[in-house]
């Protein structure tokens, strides 16, 4: 399975991806990345004790990210199914999407009948979005096939809502295991469909090396066959400085193209008041006072 | 003459009417430009510049002077001091002297001291050298600050290590230094060849007389305020600057007991006949054609980022570079197409911006030599691809350059073009690539790309190459020989075999 799609060398992404990481990005460019990364931005709250307030909240944070600056809006709330109804409540008449994840997120270890109505109750209740969890458990006893076949499943049931299929690459471990699974995935997609990293729920999330073989074989499949799927890095991107550093290697490995919340997504719940305090910073030529932005994530 | 016109030639675009990409190629236009980001450490450099000699600048005999220039923007950095024979004899002098006096009697760990304080104030200087390399010669900040200045420190600590242990460099011999050493360096990597030669010279406790390279001379020039700050005593380490003719000067001195060059083929094989017969200890570290041997089996991203690493490092100015790509036929034209699109990315300009992955070339006259040997790769009928990327007006710039379609006979493929250029062959076999990559006059490095480690074994035993990277290229380390086969020169830089090179063993009873 892996070598019908290539193989990577660790060392070598590492030493790729270190030069994003080392790019300045100052002035206008900054403002414009950030900006951009406000737009591309799936806020996010998944946690135990999310309760229709907080999910208000999230929704209103995510329609006016702050009062005073002019900002796009972001572009999708992301929850758990059960709070679907309040943030459709919430975000009806609003630009911004609806995604809930599904498929028994996080493990995805439930009966399959259950993974999948899991998306049917969530798409009814107003769902814009899907983000899917592969089954590593198959992918990991080279069940492939397999993986493949629920990925077209879940697509199918989507309808005309988007999906984004999480690989949870840390689960995956090697580069080589991220990028067949990449393939795996794209190869049932349709066009605008995203390959997500993470779901922020294991000890390693996106990284800037897992994230160079994803789009590397998003790239890849589109030379190959036209069909541009999209990309969501999620979990552990928490400052601003690192939301330009994976921008730029969209930039530098993708192209112009994938500059747009249609093609790429930063899933994320933090990051969103870093990249503020430094849009804030340039606006303003000072940085805020602590207090001025929360560092909680479950704060909005 | 067939293949003369450059993708920018052929290709006319009015504002009226853009070139739409095709659906399935990527853009890599101006969407999300990056602000300039110039390092702004102050180099601190002179406006004149005299000769290092016993411990103190001197004016020249002559009092001849010649102009520095950047070679980014053709702007004046400095004056430098041209050496006549009466300068070299004087700096020679010196070197003798400093050999018999408070040096050549200091305890080997205080040598070990000096050098280590030398490694430790480069360290601390390292912003203000790096700009200096950058302005000096022309290469990205990001390669003088990530790459020469602290390459450059690790040669000084990983010597400091070895100065009071020479007794192990070789079982039942004592190591004692050569004498005075006449040491010539070139323009690619100014600090750090000077590293790789001052470090081994003076953990052995030999006297030096160095001459830079007349394009860069600025940063052992200023490195020689750190010789002063770290106590190296009067006359241990001479400057010498000057053109060719003061490097003759330096290599043909009588008091000279080793000579050690790196440069051209041409100049080395000169010198190589000039010492005939002289007892003078020579190293030569001369020119490469290095093959970069691409298997389909290999990952490809991860080669394509070898192969760009490996030629357009430092503008192509690497005697290393791994000028010559073969590739397994079955995978050659994905791998064409991959390279193409990779080098549109590369963002070509001001050697002082953070984000420029290649500066300048060094000077007016490689520039000349680059576009004449590109010329002659045209005109033999291989094909040319350049990205249509904007260069600045001012200084000395050329475009990163592919060829595809190149044959083993072709100029392209045999001579050193010095510069970023790439000359892509074909092999079918790993015999086929064997023979191929050894089929050069040179023999200084090359590169293997495969998952089989096996093959990677077979090839590095079978290569003639002073050194193989597998799956990586340009890796250095102060502890690695490095050095070549055949017209690339003969002895070692670095590690024991280097340090080795600046000693005269005597058996101990």
């Amino acid at each position: 399975m892996k070598s019908r799609y290539g193989t990577v060398d660790a060392v070598g992404v590492s030493e790729r991806v270190a030069k994003f990481a080392m790019r300045s990005i100052k002035g206008v460019s900054k403002t414009w990345g950030l900006r951009k990364v406000v737009s591309m931005m799936d806020l996010t709250t998944l946690e135990g004790k999310d309760t229709p307030g907080k999910v208000a909240a999230l929704c209103r944070k995510a329609i006016t990210p702050h009062v005073e600056m002019d900002l796009p809006h972001v572009a999708a709330a992301c929850v758990y199914p059960a709070m679907v109804t309040y943030a459709r409540t919430c975000l009806t008449g609003s630009p911004v999407r609806v995604a809930s994840v599904a498929t028994a997120f996080p493990a995805g270890q439930s009966p399959w009948r259950l993974r999948i109505e899991e998306v049917r109750r969530a798409l009814a209740q107003g769902a814009d979005e899907i983000d899917m969890v592969i089954n590593r458990g198959a992918f990991l006893c080279g069940e492939g096939g397999r993986v493949q076949e629920e990925i077209a499943t879940v697509a199918e049931v989507c309808g005309s809502a988007t999906l984004k299929v999480i690989l949870e690459v840390s689960e995956l471990e090697t580069l080589d295991n991220i990028r067949a699974a990449s393939f795996l995935a794209m190869e049932v997609l349709r066009p605008g469909d995203f390959i997500k990293t993470s779901t922020g729920k294991t000890s390693s999330n996106a990284t800037l090396e897992t994230h160079q073989v994803m789009i590397e074989a998003i790239r890849d499949y589109f030379l190959a066959t036209g069909v541009p799927v999209g990309m969501k890095p999620a979990g552990g991107i928490r400052t601003a400085k690192q939301s330009l550093q994976f921008l730029v290697a969209v930039k530098e490995t993708l192209g112009d193209a994938w500059l747009v919340p249609t093609r790429y997504r930063f899933g994320a719940s933090s990051l969103l008041n870093d990249v503020l305090r430094q849009l804030e910073k340039e606006r303003v030529g000072a940085y805020p006072a602590s207090y001025g932005f929360s560092e909680s994530e479950s704060a909005y | 003459m067939k293949n003369r016109a450059s993708p920018r030639k052929s290709a006319p675009r009015s504002a009226a009417t853009p070139r739409k990409p095709s659906p399935r190629e990527l853009i890599f236009g101006g969407l999300w430009d990056y602000d300039p980001a110039p390092e702004t450490a102050d180099p601190r450099i002179d406006s004149r510049y005299g000769l290092f000699i016993g411990g103190r600048f001197v004016p020249p005999r002559h009092n001849k002077y010649f102009a520095s220039i950047s070679p980014g923007s053709e702007r004046q950095l400095s004056e430098v001091a041209e050496a006549g024979s009466e300068d070299v004899d004087a700096a020679y002098r010196a070197a003798r002297r400093a050999l018999a006096g408070e040096w050549g009697r200091m305890a080997a760990a205080e040598r070990g001291k000096v050098l280590f304080r030398i490694a430790r104030l480069l360290q601390d200087r390292s912003r203000e050298f790096a700009v200096a390399e950058s302005l000096d010669g022309g290469k990205p900040i990001r390669e003088s600050r990530d790459f020469d200045v602290p390459l450059a420190a690790a040669h000084f600590f990983y010597h400091a290590g070895w100065a009071d242990k020479l007794d192990l460099l070789a079982p039942g011999c004592a190591a004692r230094p050569c004498g005075v050493v006449g040491q010539v360096i070139p323009w690619n990597f100014p600090l750090l060849m000077l590293a790789w030669k001052l470090a081994p010279a003076l953990a052995a406790g030999n006297t030096v007389v160095l001459k830079p390279a007349e394009t860069t001379p600025l940063t052992a020039l200023k490195f020689c305020s750190i010789l002063q700050e770290a106590e190296l005593p009067p006359g241990v380490v001479n400057m010498v600057t000057g053109a060719g003719a003061t490097g003759a000067t330096v290599v043909a001195h009588p008091l000279a007991s080793k000579i050690a060059f790196t440069g051209s083929t041409g100049v080395g094989k000169a010198i190589l006949r000039q010492l005939a017969g002289s007892g003078k200890k020579l190293t030569l570290e001369l020119g490469g054609k290095a093959a970069n041997i691409v298997f389909e089996d290999a990952p490809m991203d991860q080669a394509v980022e070898g192969i760009i690493n490996g030629i357009f490092f430092n503008q192509g100015h690497v005697c290393c570079a791994g000028s010559r790509l073969l590739v397994q036929e079955s995978i050659a034209p994905e791998m064409i197409l991959r390279l193409k699109r990779r080098i549109s990315t590369l963002r070509v300009g001001d050697p002082l911006d953070k984000n420029t992955d290649i500066g300048a070339i060094n000077s007016k006259a490689q520039l000349a030599k680059i576009r004449r040997l590109v010329a002659a790769g045209v005109a033999e009928g291989a094909k040319l691809h350049q990205p249509s990327c904007r260069l600045p007006q001012r200084g000395f710039y050329f475009p990163p350059t592919l060829f595809s379609g190149v044959e083993q006979s072709h100029r392209i493929a045999r001579e050193e073009i010095f510069g970023p250029v790439l000359s892509v062959l074909t092999f079918r076999t790993p015999e086929e690539a064997i023979e191929k990559a050894n089929n050069t006059t040179y023999g200084l490095s090359a590169g293997v790309w495969t998952q089989k480690g096996s093959r990677i074994l077979l090839m590095a035993s079978r290569l003639k190459a002073g050194v193989v990277w597998a799956n990586t290229y340009n890796k250095f380390d102060p502890s690695a020989p490095f050095g070549g086969y055949k017209e690339s020169g003969f002895g070692r830089e670095g590690g024991r075999q280097g340090l080795l090179e600046y000693c005269h063993l005597q058996p101990m009873p």
